[in-house]
């Protein structure tokens, strides 16, 4: 058998190891992620692309041969696609926040030995955070192209529509990751989620049609979830859409304070579930 | 039944099993008597696994004659499957179902009616001590617990023969004694055992007489006294010089004993009295690091027979 | 105590079947799955099941008269007006029976063959690969027609149903069921890993977003026409919207057959594999 070399104590920089753990973690989970980028792209593409031909363009066909196209003042296409462009982009954040950190804590317990190293439970909740912005951020690019390119959106608005899309997507993944920290075990609760929360924020935020248009008790799912704020947002940066500074500052502010709660949420937990 | 007692149950013949270019089962002969411990000895991938199931009649041999209770596994898979209880290796309970379900479910497979499942299920629950935990889903049963219910399992269509596929990996002492003992029961009451195992000590406690299998084929045949008796001495020495020293010892302590093994981590000596040549190897000036003198056991049959080791 | 009788009931049952043709892959207990199905059943997360079906129910909200607004009044085959509404609704009944079924007939099934490994357990009684096809198809199927039946007890009540001939759609809607269990269960034999489940999942949506669910497919060229025609929510799509809207003519026999032929394919392949996978 070969001799092992060995120095016990001499090959770590304590100050180096302590300092950028958030990266580390990132780093790693790039990595691994890397392995499989193909599937990543088809389902963080594939939904809103399948949206925007089906609703965005077959749908749309029908609405703009009736009377909706007045009623909007701008073709469907154009109506849809900001909400389908903030949509893509809570989804490819909060795909990393949900089954993968689950992961970290139940099944292949990651964490933990990320956690028995010198970076900390915080710094992995930020790493675990950043991997979510930048698959987020990927995918949200790429739309945002198509988008483009079936001028459903202006070149002008690309990076301010690029920015209210991730402000939502960070908003509602940092909730999530307050949620799955909590999280014991899968038994179904994404699933859950999935269908009581997510497909209702996307079928009745004004995503489709004016939220003000909707029966009043179904109107509060677009004020409280994410997706209908970045929406307005989207639509005043995309087309003429009127709306109001204060609100818009509303908005802003609704998706900033999302994520800095879900954060605040995110810490202790995630410190009192590696110190167990 | 009393008549039977020499009836054979599994008769297997030039038995053969091929996966593609893998030959799992190479051409073995064997023949289970009625009421008899029978037990498959060898290390993993000696195609242990892969006669157990073509017994269980769920695998298709590909060469060679088999018959269990004189009938024909590849056309009466059903019927012969209602002769056995097969307990798997990984124990697979129903998960989503609570431990006496499990029972009854299994029961049900078989056809076999509500009425006299329910008295055999509470019947075979106390004889596997889990009637405390009849409603406890599978899943949070310890691992010897679960063993015994998938026992219990094997049990419930009343089977002539019950097939074990290494019944005791991966329970801790105490877990495998009880095992044991709901095993000798079964035995006592007529019950076939077809056994499959590594561990020597479990084949030495539980069959009357075994197969040592190692790549596919069938090194010896016997009762585990039998076979220690023709292929071991009466007790072994076992020295540790430290690693790399070992290969250094050899030639001087093959002159002490009848017969040496050097494995990597430590030499085995043959011999009919270990504690006198024990002696002899300190007088020889050697002064081994560790030394342990005990009886022989399948595993140096083992060893003799394959020159490996059955545990690696 | 143990008792061994000399020929157990056990074997008894079986030999009684063995004379039968196919008693070598089928020995007549499908319905025990069922039984087993119930018992696993009451204890699974009920959020979980509920939630399969209230997805086509928000669809038919959201589009039906989110949407409706400003889309207003299509025509339907007979060039009829038909409020957008009662357009969808048939096309969410086929969708509500197509969910049921595969759920249970990919992931659970999935789930079973890989982690659970119960059909292995099933066949090492004397269950036949056919028993266990038939039962964990029709136990699928319960489920398909379960979230239809609940599907047209939300639509009924809003006047979506016009006509006597819309009763069949529940019939239809189990047909539909069984055609997906059983080429569901069919195609999760032949998968291995989580991201090829995945591509199941993913290629749901398109055939639900495309089968002239929410728009005519005749807004397609034709060669694509001809794609969607083949897929089967399309059939289930045009057999229940006829019988809702009571276009009924024999032709709609066809979109039976093709279903006839869906559930007899997939039973076949499901048990051929289960007896590749588990037996060999």
């Amino acid at each position: 058998m070969a001799e092992l070399s060995y120095k016990p104590g001499a090959a770590v920089d304590v100050k180096r190891a302590v300092r950028w753990g958030a990266l580390r973690v990132a780093e790693y989970r790039f990595y691994s992620m890397s392995k499989w980028m193909g599937s990543i792209l088809a389902f963080g593409l594939g939904n809103p692309i399948l949206f925007l031909l089906s609703v965005g363009l077959g749908i749309g066909a029908l609405v703009d041969a009736n009377s909706g196209g007045e009623t909007l003042g701008v073709s469907y296409l154009q109506f849809v696609a900001p909400a389908l462009l903030a949509s893509a982009a809570i989804q490819g954040v909060m795909d990393e926040v949900t089954f993968p950190t689950l992961d970290g804590f139940v099944w292949d317990k990651l964490f933990f030995a990320i956690n028995a190293t010198s970076v900390s439970a915080r710094q992995i909740a930020n790493g675990v955070m950043i991997v979510a912005l930048g698959r987020g951020l990927f995918t949200t690019l790429l739309y945002l192209g198509i988008l483009l390119l079936f001028g459903a959106v202006p070149l002008a608005s690309f990076f301010p529509l690029l920015f209210t899309s991730m402000l939502a997507g960070w908003g509602w993944a940092a909730l999530m990751m307050a949620i799955t920290a909590r999280l014991e075990n899968d038994e179904g609760y994404f699933a859950v989620i999935g269908r009581f929360v997510i497909a209702p924020m996307f079928l009745f935020s004004g995503t489709f049609y004016p939220l003000e248009q909707m029966p009043i008790f179904l109107q509060p799912i677009g004020w409280i979830l994410p997706l209908w704020h970045s929406t307005e947002l989207g639509r005043t940066l995309s087309y003429d859409y009127p709306i109001e500074p204060s609100m818009i500052a509303t908005h802003l502010g609704y998706l900033t304070l999302m994520g800095v709660v879900g954060m605040l949420l995110t810490y202790p937990k995630f410190e009192e579930r590696l110190s167990r | 039944m009393f008549a039977k007692d020499s009836e054979v149950v599994i008769r297997a013949k030039n038995l053969t099993k091929k996966y593609k270019d893998f030959v799992a089962v190479d051409g073995i002969d064997f023949e289970v008597k009625r009421g008899e411990s029978f037990g498959l000895l060898g290390p993993n991938g000696a195609g242990k696994s892969t006669t157990m199931k073509m017994i269980s009649s769920v695998s298709q041999r590909t060469g060679g004659e088999l018959t269990i209770l004189g009938k024909e596994p590849n056309t009466h898979g059903p019927e012969i499957r209602a002769h056995l209880g097969v307990v798997p290796q990984k124990d697979l309970l129903d998960r989503e179902l609570k431990a006496w379900e499990n029972l009854f479910t299994y029961g049900r497979y078989f056809g076999l009616s509500r009425k006299f499942l329910k008295q055999k299920v509470e019947e075979l629950l106390e004889f596997a001590q889990l009637t405390e935990k009849r409603n406890s889903k599978a899943d949070d049963l310890s691992g010897g617990m679960q063993r015994r219910l998938a026992i219990a399992r094997g049990l419930v269509n009343e089977p002539e023969i019950l097939m074990l596929d290494e019944p005791t990996t991966g329970l801790d002492p105490q877990a495998r004694h009880i095992l044991w003992d709901r095993l000798f029961r079964l035995k006592e009451q007529g019950v076939t055992l077809v056994i499959t195992t590594h561990y020597m000590d479990e084949a030495e406690q539980l069959c009357d007489r075994l197969i040592v299998m190692d790549k596919g084929k069938i090194m010896a045949e016997g009762s585990p006294a039998a076979l220690i008796k023709q292929y071991s001495s009466k007790e072994v020495v076992e020295v540790r010089f430290g690693t790399d020293k070992n290969e250094k010892f050899a030639p001087q302590l093959e002159e002490l004993a009848d017969r040496i093994e050097v494995l990597p981590d430590r030499i085995l000596l043959y011999t009919e009295k270990g504690e006198e040549l024990l002696t002899k190897i300190v007088d020889a000036g050697l002064h081994p690091v560790t030394s342990l003198v005990r009886r022989s056991s399948l595993e140096d049959v083992f060893l003799r027979l394959t020159g490996r080791t059955l545990v690696e | 105590m143990i008792t061994q009788l000399v020929v157990s009931q056990a074997v008894a049952i079986q030999e009684r079947r063995s004379a039968r043709p196919g008693s070598s892959i089928y020995s007549g207990r499908a319905s025990m799955l069922l039984e087993r199905g119930f018992r696993a059943f009451k204890s699974s997360n009920w959020m979980v099941v509920l939630s399969g079906f209230v997805e086509p129910v928000l669809y038919l909200l959201a589009f039906g008269f989110g949407i409706g607004q400003l889309i207003g009044n299509l025509e339907d085959g007979l060039g009829r007006p038909v409020s957008y509404a009662a357009f969808i609704a048939p096309a969410l009944l086929a969708t509500s029976a197509m969910n049921g079924a595969v759920y249970d007939s990919t992931w659970n099934v999935f789930f079973k063959m890989h982690f659970g490994k119960i059909y292995q357990v099933m066949l090492s009684s004397s269950l036949g690969p056919m028993d266990v096809a038939l039962g964990e198809i029709g136990w699928a199927l319960l489920r398909g027609v379960a979230y239809s039946l609940g599907f047209m007890a939300i639509v009924t009540p809003l006047g979506l149903v016009t006509n006597a001939w819309g009763l069949l759609a529940i019939p239809a809607a189990s047909l539909i069921a069984f055609g997906f269990a059983s080429i569901g269960m069919a195609i999760t034999s032949y998968l291995k890993s989580f991201q090829q489940m995945n591509w199941v999942t993913f290629f749901m949506l398109p055939m639900f977003l495309f089968s002239g669910t929410f728009f005519p497919v005749s807004v397609y060229p034709q060669w694509i026409q001809m794609i969607v025609q083949a897929l089967p929510l399309w059939q289930g799509v045009e057999l229940i919207r006829s019988l809702m809207l009571g276009i009924v003519d024999w032709s709609l026999l066809g979109h039976v057959a093709y279903f006839l032929v869906m559930i007899a394919g997939g039973l076949w392949f499901t048990t051929v594999r289960l007896k590749a996978l588990f037996m060999r």
